[in-house]
């Protein structure tokens, strides 16, 4: 197509003289003010280059005349953050747990330190608010499996149970159905029984054979009442608390095949400030003995 | 000549002298077209059940529905098989039609490209749903897919150029130089970041050949550039034919194409770092990523400069051409994410959106508003000339596509930029005493009401785009549209 200038009516401007399917160009100069923003963007960008870490230099860079790096400019903030409890938290990582509970400034703080502990480590398994679930204990009644004073938290903390910790607690209920212990039938009369004990089954004609074969082969652990044993960890059944549901499949499912959880030792992953804070928290929750 | 279009009767479209018009090969387009729509409801649809996963997580199936999985088909499905099959169609209509020159390579070698093409996409979404994936973001196919979608692009490419270097014009205009960018950078993308060992020629398994901070920094580099020459320089080329043609107005300024084109793709090519702020990558790194993105903000404006201000003259049109209403929108919305990505590249903004949904909502103001009504706008124009018909089956549906959509781009963004900032400041805030303030999954149950409403969003824009189906069927089928035949064409039908 020959090169054709025009006047656009509308602009006054001239064409380029090209045309494809109809489409022409005009002859526009560049917008000035998008020249000078480009030209203020292109002037903040040099001096930001020379303030800040950028041109690489064979196995080294430039640092910058700020001498700023990313990891220097987050240990700052962190370290600011911590100046403001540092002093708090050296003293309640030192302190018996007793004696930081008895200062009411040192709880105050391990009771701040010990919510966000436990909101990042703690509550994907034993919830928001420490209710636990199924297989992971409640931490706001007064029921505990190895006890619920400081001193009995804060262990479970620090070595976990099962964990494989050598401080850890250890206890391993027999798999009675799963490992011929009790007949199947023996396991149905045992778990009903269990079942009487907090009332969502009514003693009836076999209740009595079922305390039998409680009394042979559970209260050495549970207690001859179903009460349970802290010492050992075994969990009081005579309650509506139950880590693993209280329905009587649950109770079957227990005794033919018993499950052990394990809770991590974090003795390993935080420091003694934020188990005594984390201890404390929890104790704090409703149920601390 | 869009007047044409726009009004068939009173200027019919076939006046620019059919001699002229050699035998453009439109059949690939009007497939390019189908195909898109098709993928178009695919990706949202996908999009919206996403959305409502976050929201509600029990929606997750394993294992084939799970979130994961389904992600990668939904942006693939947007951006290449929706978006990929619109700017292949849409660049081998105006690659005709601005080299007045048919296809190169004829039939064969385009409809190669087409079903080579959908058998990529169909082949991709499988491997997502059935758990094989590369896991690198945007370019997830298991090597062997890849592969074969580098023997698509390169028949695209030698049917692109070929139909250039046979062209009848002079010169190119600018929607080829921006097509063909994309073409060949995105080839040169895809190879080097796909540059993985396979475990076995039998196996779908393969281990990337970088490792470690070079392996995120090309990884970045493919995914920043994914935007800016499939996103962004593809669907500026579909800007600067189908505006001028439906507003019937000159391009506004042809030196600020010229330098806005070369500056864009000099400068967006560096900016992939920005994606690795506060990582491990080095920091030196870290700040050219930035520079460059703030030094790109005008280069990337210079299109949306172009695009509206041809519309001067011709604003008019806006009232009763609600395609073009599309296409001005969408170049609204390309200046408001053009400005955001430089915004949120700056170091002390970047710690407070990083990671956030901040960036989904930018992404998607990118990709809803421009890319997608970009795309609207052209099809609106292309289907009554595609399929000859006259005119649209309505406008007011057309009309009720826009404001519905909009509605949707404004509730997703909003939310999104709303539940981002919210996150960034509850990730970084101590108490008094200096301990973080919120837990991780604090931040999860408070963006909860927020999802709920990007997922609103969503679901407006696939009712836009459903709307916008039946409109355009009813286009192709309808006989209100039927193109009455000139008497000069039926004599000629007739000898």
């Amino acid at each position: 197509m020959p090169t054709k200038i025009e006047k656009d009516v509308y602009t006054g401007k001239d064409t380029t003289g090209h045309e494809w399917d109809g489409i022409k160009e005009l002859d526009t100069p560049l917008p000035k003010w998008w020249i000078n923003v480009w030209l203020v963007c292109i002037a903040f960008a040099a001096v930001y280059v020379v303030l800040y870490p950028s041109i690489p230099l064979g196995t080294t860079y430039f640092k910058g005349v700020l001498g700023w790096s990313s990891t220097g400019a987050v240990a700052q903030s962190v370290a600011a953050m911590n100046a403001r409890h540092a002093a708090d938290m050296k003293r309640i990582g030192q302190l018996p747990i007793m004696q930081v509970t008895a200062d009411p400034k040192l709880k105050e703080v391990a009771l701040q330190a010990g919510r966000i502990a436990f909101a990042e480590n703690c509550q994907p398994c034993h919830g928001p608010a420490g209710t636990g679930r199924v297989g992971y204990p409640p931490l706001d009644t007064n029921f505990w499996l190895w006890g619920g004073t400081l001193p009995d938290i804060q262990r479970i903390i620090m070595y976990g149970i099962r964990s494989g910790d050598a401080k850890a607690h250890e206890s391993q209920m027999p798999a009675f159905g799963h490992d011929g212990i009790l007949k199947p039938d023996q396991v149905v009369l045992v778990s009903n029984y269990v079942a009487t004990l907090f009332g969502i089954e009514k003693p009836g004609p076999t209740t009595a054979a079922g305390e039998k074969i409680f009394e042979d082969n559970c209260a050495a652990c549970h207690g001859t009442k179903g009460q349970g044993n802290q010492s050992i960890g075994a969990p009081p059944l005579e309650s509506r608390v139950h880590l693993y549901g209280d329905s009587l499949a649950a109770i079957e499912y227990q005794v033919n095949t018993p499950r052990a959880g394990v809770m991590p030792a974090w003795h390993t992953r935080l420091d003694p400030a934020t188990i005594n804070s984390l201890a404390i928290y929890v104790h704090s929750l409703g149920g601390g003995e | 000549m869009s007047e044409a279009v726009l009004n068939p009767l009173a200027a019919p479209y076939t006046t620019a002298a059919p001699a002229r018009h050699p035998a453009y090969n439109e059949d690939i387009v009007r497939k390019f077209l189908i195909a898109s729509m098709f993928w178009g409801v695919v990706a949202f649809l996908v999009g919206c059940y996403i959305a409502a996963e976050l929201a509600w997580p029990q929606l997750n199936i394993a294992p084939w529905f799970n979130f994961g999985r389904l992600r990668p088909v939904h942006t693939s499905a947007a951006i290449f098989a929706f978006g990929g099959c619109a700017l292949l169609g849409t660049s081998f209509y105006v690659v005709q039609r601005t080299c007045r020159a048919p296809l190169w390579g004829g039939k064969a070698l385009a409809d190669f490209v087409f079903w080579g093409y959908q058998f990529v996409i169909v082949m991709a979404a499988l491997s997502y749903v059935l758990g094989f994936s590369k896991s690198r973001e945007y370019a997830e196919p298991p090597w062997h897919i890849a592969v074969l979608l580098v023997v698509v692009w390169v028949a695209y490419l030698v049917a692109y150029v070929g139909t250039l270097l046979k062209r009848e014009e002079p010169h190119i205009y600018v929607a080829n130089w921006f097509y063909l960018a994309f073409i060949v950078t995105v080839a040169m993308l895809w190879i080097t970041n796909n540059l993985t060992l396979p475990v076995s020629i039998y196996s779908s398994r393969s281990y990337s050949l970088l490792s470690g901070a070079q392996d995120a920094m090309v990884q970045w580099w493919y995914g920043h550039n994914a935007v800016g020459f499939y996103l962004t320089a593809g669907f500026l080329g579909m800007m600067y034919y189908f505006i001028p043609k439906a507003a019937d107005r000159p391009v506004y300024s042809y030196r600020l194409s010229v330098v806005h084109f070369w500056a864009l793709i000099f400068i967006y090519i560096w900016a992939g770092p920005h994606h690795l702020e506060y990582t491990s990558l080095p920091d030196w790194t870290q700040t050219l990523g930035m520079v460059f993105s703030i030094m790109l903000w005008m280069p990337s404006w210079g299109g949306m400069i172009n695009g509206l201000m041809t519309l001067s003259g011709a604003w008019e049109k806006l009232r009763t051409d609600p395609g073009l209403r599309f296409s001005v929108t969408a170049v609204g919305f390309y200046g408001m994410s053009t400005f955001e990505g430089p915004l949120m590249s700056i170091r002390s903004v970047n710690a407070l959106a990083h990671y956030t949904d901040w960036v989904i909502g930018h992404v998607h103001s990118g990709t809803l508003g421009w890319v997608a009504f970009i795309v609207f706008g052209s099809f609106y124009y292309l289907v009554p000339v595609l399929w000859k018909r006259n005119g649209l089956y309505s406008k007011r549906l057309v009309a009720w596509h826009y404001w519905i959509s909009t509605l949707g781009i404004v509730l997703y963004i909003t939310s999104m930029w709303v539940a981002g900032i919210m996150e960034g400041l509850m990730w970084r805030a101590y108490d008094a005493m200096g301990f973080l303030q919120y837990s991780f999954i604090q931040t999860v149950v408070a963006v909860h009401p927020l999802y709920v409403v990007r997922l609103t969003g969503g679901l407006f824009f696939l009712l836009g785009m459903l709307i916008m189906c039946f409109n355009l069927i009813m286009t192709v089928t309808s006989r209100s549209t039927a193109r009455a035949i000139a008497p000069a064409a039926a004599l000629a039908a007739g000898a």
